[in-house]
């Protein structure tokens, strides 16, 4: 690991001062804010991330990690653990897909240690960037290249992709949020501003190394998740290597709106897919109106993957992704049909 | 006394330490410091432990090579194995992904803290050993001290649930259906006490 000038600010005004150099959403930013560590420090001890500075947040845990449930939304702190959220029971109850997101990540020391805000920005697991002996990444070395396009490319995105970069956001809980329409609080050198969950990872577009909307100094401060009928209906369903403790494969969030068995509206997302936490309006286009039934859920399904961009070694998951999403649409609908909500 | 390489290194350590800028004490204004080593003090085991290391040193290699506490193991040192997992203010954690530095003034308690003061092993470890959970016994440390907050947390229910919330803490000799029975052991004699 490289060193590094490390601050423990003891108020956010004096965060924000000190992260004036954490660039514009850029990997390669030279300040960095340390939050639970799980993604910093490791990717640090492989060499790929090497900021200069660390603002560690950890003393400001306790201004920004509270949880409430009101009747405009869930609101919730940046800086709460993953784990506090995923055992909590109203979250459980009321916002499903939210609390299984969490549950269904890491490990539980990971989660204890992660926060939400760190959790959203964590890094692709796409081997060639976590590895610096392979020259090629774009995301880690603008301008180099993508050996993961002809390499072992597996768990590699199908969505959302273009010949800069295949990696694939490899988080669950930002999946949840923007299904279900979840904005976030920043806080920064110009001052306080409210954003959609959707529009901060950035689309590829020839710039992998440039990942978020977030300006320099800025930090994400709170998450909101707007109130609505289909919260209750919601689901995260994930499918991995392994039935523990393993980044998704494929993974749906969906939740619906629905009037008897006929779909208001579906909000749905898909992880384990694309470059970034992926909507697909697609799919909630072509459930809207209808009886919600098996085959209007692969036609939703083909809808969302009508796009899909394969390399090979990924070929298997389009049609993955089109069985996880029509087993998360038709598990929601009999789950809340048995329960009567 | 013989040289051993813990106590090269540990000592190497100290000596390159000498004359360096001292970590600041807590103010109004930020807590700095900038590279290289600075002196800070850990509550390990509910003892004070001041040591002078780089700022780049994680938990895990404080405890292991600047404290003398080599319970907690190294496994993957990448948040992959659970090996090196320890107690941070009552939460299991991963000490490789930990920076010392960030966590001076939280109670951090080690596989070596677990025992009774007169010796008396904890009903964990005690049920590690009736079970025969273990066989090389590399990931056992932290397979007890995930499994003690397993239980705490309520986790620890049903073999599914202690499946699910002990799945951080890899065994490669796969010793795994009898950790299943230590923990159910030893959180029946958790919650009697």
């Amino acid at each position: 690991m490289r060193s590094f000038a490390f601050d423990q600010p003891q108020d956010f005004a004096q965060a924000i001062r000190l992260g004036s150099g954490t660039g514009q959403g850029q990997t390669d930013a030279t300040t960095q804010f340390l939050a639970g560590g799980t993604t910093l420090v490791d990717l640090m001890k492989l060499d790929v991330l090497r900021p200069e500075r660390i603002i560690d947040l950890s003393p400001l845990q306790h201004s920004y990690d509270a949880l409430n449930i009101g009747a405009s939304g869930l609101r919730i702190g940046a800086l709460a653990k993953m784990s506090s959220v995923a055992d909590h029971p109203a979250v459980k109850a009321e916002y499903p897909a939210i609390a299984q997101s969490l549950q269904l990540a890491a490990s539980a020391q990971l989660r204890n240690m992660a926060t939400l805000g760190g959790n959203i920005l964590q890094k692709t697991r796409c081997s060639y960037f976590r590895d610096p002996s392979w020259s090629s990444c774009n995301k880690r070395v603008p301008g180099s290249g993508c050996a993961a396009i002809k390499g072992v490319n597996r768990n590699h995105a199908v969505l959302g992709v273009d010949d800069s970069c295949i990696a694939q956001y490899p988080g669950d809980f930002a999946v949840a949020l923007v299904a279900l329409d979840a904005q976030l609080e920043l806080n920064g050198p110009q001052g306080p501003r409210r954003i959609s969950m959707e529009s901060l990872h950035t689309p590829v577009n020839g710039q992998p190394h440039i990942e978020t909307t977030l300006r320099s100094g800025e930090i994400i401060t709170d998450f909101l998740v707007p109130a609505g009928p289909w919260n209750r209906r919601s689901l995260y369903l994930k499918v991995r290597d392994r039935a523990s403790y393993e980044f998704a494969i494929s993974s749906a969030a969906v939740a619906l709106d629905m009037d008897g068995e006929t779909v208001r509206q579906a909000r749905i997302a898909l992880g384990g897919m694309a470059y970034r936490p992926w909507r697909s309006r697609e799919a909630e286009e072509v459930l809207s109106g209808k009886v919600l039934t098996e085959a209007a859920a692969e036609s939703a399904a083909s809808a969302a993957l009508r796009t899909a961009r394969t390399h090979g070694d990924n070929d298997y998951k389009p049609e993955l992704a089109r069985r996880t999403l029509v087993r998360a649409l038709m598990q929601v609908k009999s789950h809340s049909m048995t329960a009567g909500i | 006394m013989g040289i051993t390489r813990r106590t090269v290194l540990t000592g190497g350590t100290a000596a390159a330490a000498v004359g360096l800028s001292p970590w600041l004490p807590p103010t109004s204004v930020a807590r700095s410091c900038v590279s290289g080593p600075a002196s800070i003090a850990l509550r390990v085991n509910g003892t004070q432990r001041n040591l002078m290391i780089d700022m780049r040193v994680t938990l895990l290699d404080a405890l292991r090579e600047h404290l003398d506490l080599t319970g907690s193991k190294k496994g993957c040192d990448q948040g992959q194995c659970g090996a090196c997992t320890v107690h941070v203010d009552g939460q299991r954690v991963l000490s490789c992904l930990t920076l010392a530095v960030a966590v001076q003034g939280k109670h951090i308690q080690t596989i070596e803290g677990l025992a009774g003061t007169n010796g008396s092993l904890h009903p964990m470890q005690q049920a590690f050993i009736d079970q025969d959970a273990f066989q090389c016994g590399y990931c056992t440390p932290g397979q007890i001290m995930s499994a003690v907050a397993c239980v705490k947390e309520g986790h620890a229910r049903t073999d599914a649930d202690i499946q699910e919330y002990m799945s951080g803490n890899l065994c490669r000799c796969a010793a795994y259906p009898k950790i299943v029975a230590a923990v159910k052991q030893a959180r029946e004699k958790m919650e009697q006490s």
